[in-house]
């Protein structure tokens, strides 16, 4: 009997790609619907590169990227539609309001204007943008820059949103307010794929955890999975990270 | 360390990091580039050299014993003072960008080194950076000059040194008088614009002057007419010292050598003690809160190629230091519009003269607006993201740059076609061309870049940058001969235009 499943909300297959050596070396990796997944590594273990091979921003050598059931290489354009990309250096530009800019994230997207309005109107309120809505951004903080350019990725109501570092550089009224956002939008039944270094945001916020190393998942689960996985008890994820981590780096070495 | 000992260490560390910051800007950041640039430069060298025989060796046996008359030093002299406004608007350009680039400012500043030792060894640099850059340019009309005339116009080297070190002077001291007057925040792009005016100012009052005198845009023939000469002072004259020693005159260039160096002395001793002040004031000048009022209206319903148009548009119009960058080479439009005017509601043969001007321009404006649209994007990935085909935001990046060189050209074209209707159809069809020509070479050389970088286009492809101009310059020969009815000569230099593109095409990197 065909049971009907969900898709997931990506479903890599094989992923790799190589600069001067493989930065993605066959990720596989599956984030369901409606889950917070942060994906953990060292720096250089591939985790940039691979969420910009699902965002769409560079060409993968192998593999499959699936976007809510979107072959993202095969019909980039729809699944594009479903998701929204943050790097970790907000790109907004300086001439624009955040109003005007999400005016103009809204036009891309091909938004009714009257729902991405709305939508607008919702999120500079949520993110404490109220007073600067019509400011250009030019003099906006990095942390404001963050929040205008999150509220740029949801303004069209993306099915995925994938973040990279956003919380680097920002204080911690800022960090508060972009964590509770994320968090809302996951209770409202979207995904969330977050990088970070701060393995206490991964610690709290997230459903599941992956770990990368060397282009390649080498543990993944909630805290409790992955600590039993590293053969530690009741740890921090500090702990567990770095245990996993090095393990990966002695069978590299053997 | 002694006080020396400091100035010797500052000054070989300013020059190092200028040395460097010449071979980034020559080899486009790419070190394994070295050997071909010193070909491409050998090469350009021997080019300039031929370029610059046939223009100035006839003139080589000019000498102050020969006859000379006040028409021959009037030339003389505007030859010097254009190169004077080049170097004074290049000096300007360095001091303002000493002033508000951090990189190690923080580290000057806060280290124990005296500020003002520190800041006098940076003026020199930049005073040295023109006086080099300038030499180097002048170089091969003044060896061709010595090679047919004799060693005497080598003297024309210690010309540039004198002219550039006045140069550097008045660029500080009007830099810093900015400063003071209108302050930190809107020095910035005042000096900048300032630069650029008066980079333009010298050819372009000429021309005016010659426009409104004689309708003509000939500078050299304004020069040279009886109304000038009887203008001007006589030939013992202490004005003409920079042309007499450019011709040899030893105490003239003692002259005008002293005179400069004794401004770049005074320039320094005065203002590096305040450098350091300004420099902190213009790292503590805050970006304006400019608010738009769009808060209080609704979203536009409007295609994606269309939101995409409307934001190149809004970002170009809001930005008046990039607007004037973009616009400035439209200054050079203000001699043709002038002749327009003139000539207007008559018939004038002397319009087939505008046609090339404002094909060149065309080219030169699209190739600017273009690499804003199409490699100046500041949120890269956010258009890369957006569930568009790339070919789909291409398209509507050069649909924004083509309306824009439209509607800057179209009263220029309708004028023309009024008063000429076969200039005006000719100069409306190589004006689209031109303009598409220098947007597809921005198109195959594009990189990703910052639009506040706009001033470094020229250095991220020495290729496109050359191929640029010279695609202007072929098609802007192509409509002038075309317009003169030279239709051979208008099908060689069209075809040269056309091959100029395919080759770009062809040696231009592949798509990402």
């Amino acid at each position: 009997m065909n049971q009907h499943r969900p898709f997931a909300a990506l479903d890599i297959r094989g992923l790799k790609k190589s600069f001067d050596r493989p930065a993605v070396d066959g990720l596989d990796l599956t984030v369901r619907t409606g889950e917070f997944y942060t994906l953990l590594g060292p720096n250089g273990a591939g985790k940039t590169t691979t969420l910009r091979m699902v965002a769409g921003l560079l060409r993968p050598d192998a593999g499959s990227i699936s976007i809510v059931g979107i072959d993202a290489l095969a019909d980039p354009v729809s699944a594009k539609q479903r998701m929204a990309w943050v790097s970790d250096e907000p790109m907004i530009y300086d001439k624009l309001t955040p109003f005007e800019y999400l005016e103009f994230v809204a036009g891309l997207w091909g938004i009714d204007p009257t729902a991405g309005e709305a939508n607008a109107r919702e999120l500079i309120g949520w993110l404490g943008l109220g007073p600067h809505a019509d400011e250009r951004c030019e003099g906006f903080s990095k942390g404001m820059r963050q929040k205008v350019a999150l509220a740029g990725a949801l303004v069209h109501d993306p099915s995925l949103i994938i973040l990279d570092e956003p919380l680097t550089g920002l204080d911690a009224g800022s960090a508060r307010q972009v964590k509770n956002v994320l968090r809302e939008r996951v209770a409202a039944g979207g995904t969330v794929i977050m990088t970070t270094h701060i393995l206490e945001v991964a610690e709290r916020m997230a459903d599941r955890i992956g770990v990368i190393a060397g282009g390649r998942l080498i543990a993944e689960g909630t805290l409790g999975e992955l600590r039993l996985k590293a053969g530690k008890g009741d740890t921090s994820l500090e702990d567990t990270f770095l245990a996993l981590v090095a393990e990966q780096a002695e069978a590299e070495a053997a | 360390m002694s006080h020396t000992a400091s100035l010797t260490w500052f000054a070989h560390h300013e020059f190092r990091l200028a040395w460097r910051d010449w071979l980034a800007m020559l080899t486009a950041g790419k070190p394994g580039r070295v050997k071909i640039v010193a070909v491409a430069l050998i090469v350009f060298a021997v080019f300039m050299h031929l370029a610059a025989h046939s223009i100035v060796a006839k003139f080589a046996d000019i000498g102050l014993e020969t006859d000379i008359d006040r028409g021959t030093f009037v030339i003389i002299t505007c030859c010097a003072l254009l190169a004077w406004s080049l170097m004074m608007s290049q000096a300007m350009e360095s001091v303002t960008r000493a002033f508000y680039a951090r990189s190690d400012m923080d580290l000057i500043l806060s280290s124990p080194v005296a500020a003002r030792r520190a800041f006098a060894v940076r003026i020199a640099t930049m005073a040295f950076s023109t006086v080099l850059m300038a030499a180097l340019l002048a170089a091969p009309f003044i060896n061709v000059l010595a090679w047919r005339g004799g060693v005497r116009w080598l003297a024309a080297y210690g010309v540039v040194v004198g002219i550039g070190a006045t140069a550097a002077a008045m660029a500080v001291a009007l830099t810093v008088a900015l400063f003071r007057t209108i302050g930190p925040q809107k020095t910035r792009m005042a000096a900048q614009i300032v630069a650029a005016v008066i980079g333009a100012m010298f050819v372009i009052g000429l021309q005016v002057a010659a426009i409104m005198s004689y309708g003509t845009m000939f500078q050299l023939a304004f020069l040279q007419t009886d109304f000038v000469v009887s203008l001007v002072p006589a030939v013992d004259s202490i004005v003409w010292w920079p042309a007499r020693a450019i011709l040899g005159d030893m105490a003239a260039l003692l002259g005008v050598l002293t005179a400069g160096l004794l401004l770049l002395t005074a320039s320094v001793v005065i203002f590096s003690a305040r450098f350091g002040e300004h420099a902190i004031a213009a790292a503590g000048a805050s970006v304006g809160r400019v608010r738009q009022r769009r808060w209080l209206q609704s979203f536009r319903r409007s295609s994606p190629k269309g939101t995409l148009r409307r934001k190149e548009w809004i970002l170009l119009k809001r930005d008046p230091w990039l607007l004037s960058q973009t616009l400035m080479q439209l200054l050079y439009l203000l001699p043709p519009a002038l002749m327009l005017w003139k000539a207007f509601g008559r018939s004038n043969d002397d319009l087939v003269l505008l046609v090339p001007v404002l094909v060149m321009a065309a080219g030169q404006l699209a190739g600017g607006l273009a690499w804003l649209a199409i490699s100046g994007e500041d949120a890269p990935d956010l258009v890369a993201t957006a569930p568009l085909p790339a070919s789909f935001v291409t398209r509507a990046k050069i649909e924004a740059v083509c309306g824009s060189v439209a509607l800057i050209f179209a009263p220029f074209v309708l004028v023309m076609t009024y008063a000429s209707p076969r200039d005006g159809i000719v100069s409306a069809i190589f004006v689209a061309v031109s303009a598409m020509a220098a947007t597809l070479i921005q198109l195959w050389f594009r990189t990703q870049a910052r639009r506040k970088h706009f001033r470094r286009r020229q250095t991220s492809s020495r290729i496109a940058t050359f191929a640029e101009a010279f695609s202007s310059i072929a098609w802007a020969a192509t409509a002038g001969l075309a317009a003169a009815g030279r239709w051979q000569g208008a099908v060689i230099t069209g075809v040269i235009a056309l091959g100029i593109l395919f080759g770009v095409r062809a040696v231009s990197p592949p798509k990402p």
